[in-house]
C-alpha cells in the first residue's frame, strides 16, 4: 500500500484552564492518501478544530499543548520539526481553508498584494511573472477577470468570491495535505454547491490529500471517500462513507444521521439525541457518550470502550460492537 | 381549512438615499409583489437564498415595516388600516420569534420576567395568576421551573430559543412568525426546536410561518413551502410536492444542495453558475434567467407569472 500523505497516530492534546485539564484531542490517529478526503464531523467542541490546528502545530499556546503521539506527513515526524522548519511546512506543504474568510484575509491589502505574497515565498518569483502567477491561481478557482481582482480589496467581493481567493491562497504551493474547516458554512446554498464543485476539481488536478472539517453530513455524503466521527476529542467510528451511512456502527453516529431532517412527508418526528454535550473538563469515566446513550449499559459507565474493527476499514469505540466472547466474529 | 392571513401582491422597496440632501438614487426591490396564503392551524415555509426578501417579508406581516403597496389580510381584516386598538389585537395575535436567541432576550431580565412581559402588557393577571402562566409556558416548552429564576446567559442557544418561543406563546397567539429559528444552533438541537414547535402547533392550533436556510428542514416542518428568489415567489406549495418533485429550476438546484443521503436513489446534482443579482438592479424577464439552466429567450424579456403546474404554483416559462 501506498505511503498515506498525512498519517497521525495517537495524538493527544490537552488544554490546560480554569475548570481542569480538558482533553481536546485523545489519542486520535487516522490516515489519509493522495487524493483521498476525509471527512471530520461532530458537534461544536468535539475536538475537530483542534485536532486539525494539531496538525500544523498551531493550537493556541499556552493553554494547549500537544502532549504526545505523532503526525507523519510522507513519512516525516512533524512534531519533532523545529519552528523554522514548520513555518516552511505551513502553506506549503499543508494548505488550510477556514470557515471565515474575512478572517483569514487582511482588509487592508488587496487581493493582490495578498496573493503575490505566498506565491513569491513558495516559487522565488517576482514583478511581472509573480503577478501573472497571482492571477493564474485566481482562474484556477474560477473568479472571473483576475486582473482586475488583483487591485480589488476583500471588502469588494462577495463571501463566495473572498472564499475562493482564500483557496487560491491554499492552492499556491500546491500543497500534499489540504485542511478545510468548515469552508462553506458561510456561504449561501447554490454558492456552496460550486465551492464544493470547485474543491473537487482542484484535488483532482493537485491529488492533495484534503481533511474535510464539517457539521452538515449532506456536505460528508457528497464530498468524502471516509468519514471520522468525534466526539468529545475521540473518534469514536471511522469508516467508508456509504458503510458509516448506511451501517453506522456507534449509537452516536446513529442518532446523528437520525436527527438529520430529510426530504420527505411532514411525517414523523425527528430523533433528537437527548441532553447536552459534555463538559469536556469533567468527562465522565468510561464512554463520554454514555450519559446521552440510548443503549447504555453498566459497563460504558465504568471503562472506555477499545477501538474495535467492524468491517473494512470499518472501526468504532463502543462495547456494543465488541464480539461476544467465543463468539465468531 | 379557513384561511387565517392572506398576502396579496405584497411589495417593499427600500429607497437608497445618496448625498447631503438624501435623494433617492436607487430602489432596493426587497420584496416585490408576492402573494400567498396560510390556513389557520398551518405552516407555510419560506425557503430561499440570503437577500431573496425571507425577513423582509416576515417584518412585514410583523408589522415593523410598511408596505410600499400590497394588501395584508388577517382573518379577513386588511391589516394596513386598522385604528390603534385594532392593530394592538393584530399584534396580540401575530407573535415573532427571531433568528438570534443571544439578541432577542435581554440579559438583565430573569427568564420569568421576560415571558411574563406580554402578559404584564396585555393581559389583567395579578401576579399569582402570571407566575402560574409563565410555568405553564415553560413546562411547554420543556424547560424546568427553576428556570424563571435564571438570566438567558445561564442557557444553551437552544434553550434560550425555547424560552423566545414560550414568550411567543404567552398570549396565545393565532399566528408564529419564525425567522430562521434555528440556524445559529448547535448540530444536534433544531431537531428539538423542531419537535417542540410541533407539539405546540398540534396543542394550540396556531399557525406558523417559517423562515429558513435549510431547506430540508423547512420542508419537513411546513405543510405548504413557497420558495422565493430575489424578492419573488418562483414556486408554491404542498411541502412534500415542492421538495420531492420541485418544478422550477430555482427550486430543483435548492433542493439538490439539499442533499440527503440515500445512496441508492439517484441523486442529480445541479450546479448554478453565478451569484444571486443585486436587488437594486434585479435582471429583466424572469429574475433567474442568467443563471437557468433551461434559459430560453423569451425568458429574458418575459416575466413570467405564478401558474397551477403539477399541483402548485409555479413561475416559469417553461410549464
Amino acid at each position: 500500500m501506498p505511503l498515506p500523505v498525512i498519517d497521525v497516530r495517537d495524538l493527544r492534546t490537552h488544554l490546560v484552564t480554569r475548570w481542569g485539564t480538558v482533553k481536546a484531542v485523545d489519542s486520535v490517529s487516522f490516515a489519509v492518501g493522495e487524493g483521498e478526503t476525509l471527512g471530520l464531523v461532530g458537534e461544536s467542541g468535539s475536538g475537530k478544530s483542534m485536532t486539525c490546528l494539531s496538525l500544523v502545530r498551531l493550537v493556541p499556546r499556552p493553554a494547549a499543548r500537544i502532549l504526545g503521539g505523532q503526525v507523519l506527513l510522507d513519512g516525516e515526524d512533524l512534531l519533532t520539526k523545529s519552528e523554522p522548519e514548520m513555518r516552511r511546512i505551513r502553506g506549503r506543504r499543508i494548505g488550510m481553508i477556514l470557515q471565515d474568510p474575512m478572517s483569514s484575509l487582511n482588509p487592508v491589502f488587496s487581493i493582490g498584494m495578498q496573493m503575490r505574497e505566498p506565491v513569491a515565498l513558495y516559487h522565488g518569483l517576482r514583478g511581472r511573472a509573480l503577478t501573472a502567477r497571482a492571477a493564474e491561481l485566481l482562474a484556477a478557482v474560477r473568479i472571473p477577470s483576475p486582473a482586475q481582482r488583483l487591485r480589488a480589496f476583500p471588502h469588494q467581493l462577495s463571501g463566495g468570491m473572498r472564499q475562493r481567493v482564500v483557496g487560491a491562497m491554499a492552492i499556491a504551493a500546491p500543497p500534499r495535505l489540504l485542511i478545510a474547516d468548515e469552508p462553506t458554512t458561510s456561504l449561501d446554498l447554490t454558492i456552496q454547491a460550486q465551492y464544493l464543485q470547485l474543491l473537487r476539481e482542484l484535488q483532482a488536478r493537485h491529488r492533495f490529500a484534503l481533511i474535510f472539517v464539517t457539521h452538515n453530513l449532506g456536505i460528508v455524503a457528497k464530498m468524502c471517500d471516509r468519514v471520522a466521527v468525534m466526539y468529545a476529542g475521540r473518534i469514536v467510528e471511522m469508516g467508508p462513507v456509504r458503510r458509516i451511512f448506511t451501517r453506522p456502527a456507534h449509537p452516536y453516529s446513529r442518532a446523528l444521521l437520525e436527527s438529520i431532517p430529510r426530504l420527505g412527508p411532514r411525517a414523523e418526528r425527528l430523533t433528537a439525541i437527548e441532553g447536552q454535550p459534555p463538559d469536556l473538563a469533567r468527562l465522565p469515566a468510561g464512554c463520554a457518550f454514555a450519559p446521552r446513550c440510548p443503549d447504555v449499559m453498566d459497563r460504558c459507565r465504568v471503562e472506555a470502550p477499545p477501538e474495535t474493527p467492524v468491517g473494512a476499514g470499518h472501526v468504532t469505540r463502543c462495547w456494543l460492537a465488541m464480539p461476544a466472547p467465543g463468539a465468531p466474529s | 381549512m379557513t384561511v387565517l392571513l392572506a398576502v396579496e401582491e405584497l411589495t417593499k422597496h427600500f429607497p437608497v438615499r445618496r448625498g447631503l440632501l438624501g435623494r433617492t438614487t436607487a430602489l432596493v426591490r426587497a420584496v416585490d409583489s408576492i402573494s400567498f396564503t396560510i390556513d389557520a392551524g398551518a405552516t407555510l415555509g419560506l425557503v430561499g437564498e440570503s437577500g431573496c426578501g425571507k425577513t423582509t417579508t416576515s417584518k412585514l406581516v410583523l408589522g415593523l415595516e410598511r408596505p410600499t403597496s400590497g394588501a395584508i389580510r388577517f382573518q379577513d381584516e386588511d391589516v394596513l388600516t386598522l385604528d390603534r386598538p385594532a392593530l394592538k389585537r393584530y399584534r396580540r395575535a401575530v407573535q415573532a420569534v427571531f433568528q438570534d436567541p443571544y439578541a432577542s432576550l435581554d440579559p438583565r431580565m430573569r427568564v420569568g420576567s421576560i415571558i411574563a412581559e406580554p402578559l404584564v402588557i396585555n393581559e389583567p393577571l395579578d401576579a399569582g395568576a402570571r407566575r402560574r402562566r409563565v410555568l405553564e409556558l415553560l413546562d411547554l416548552v420543556s424547560l424546568p421551573a427553576r428556570a424563571a429564576e435564571l438570566f438567558p446567559h445561564e442557557f444553551s442557544g437552544g434553550q434560550r430559543q425555547r424560552v423566545a418561543i414560550a414568550r411567543a406563546l404567552a398570549l396565545s397567539p393565532r399566528l408564529v412568525v419564525l425567522d430562521d429559528p434555528v440556524s445559529p444552533l448547535h448540530v444536534s438541537k433544531p431537531p428539538q426546536i423542531q419537535n417542540q414547535l410541533r407539539e405546540q402547533q398540534q396543542r394550540q392550533g396556531v399557525s406558523d410561518m417559517l423562515n429558513a436556510h435549510h431547506q430540508a428542514a423547512v420542508a419537513h416542518m411546513s405543510h405548504t413551502v413557497a420558495v422565493m428568489y430575489l424578492g419573488q415567489i418562483v414556486e408554491w406549495g404542498e411541502a412534500s410536492a415542492v421538495a420531492l418533485a420541485p418544478r422550477h429550476p430555482y427550486t430543483q438546484a435548492l433542493f439538490a444542495a439539499a442533499l440527503p443521503i440515500d445512496f441508492d436513489t439517484p441523486h442529480e446534482e445541479i450546479v448554478l453558475p453565478g451569484e444571486v443579482p443585486s436587488p437594486l438592479s434585479p435582471p429583466s424577464g424572469c429574475r433567474f434567467h442568467p443563471r437557468c439552466p433551461h434559459v430560453m429567450p423569451r425568458c429574458a424579456t418575459e416575466e413570467p407569472r405564478l401558474r397551477p403546474e403539477a399541483n402548485r404554483l409555479v413561475a416559469c416559462h417553461l410549464y
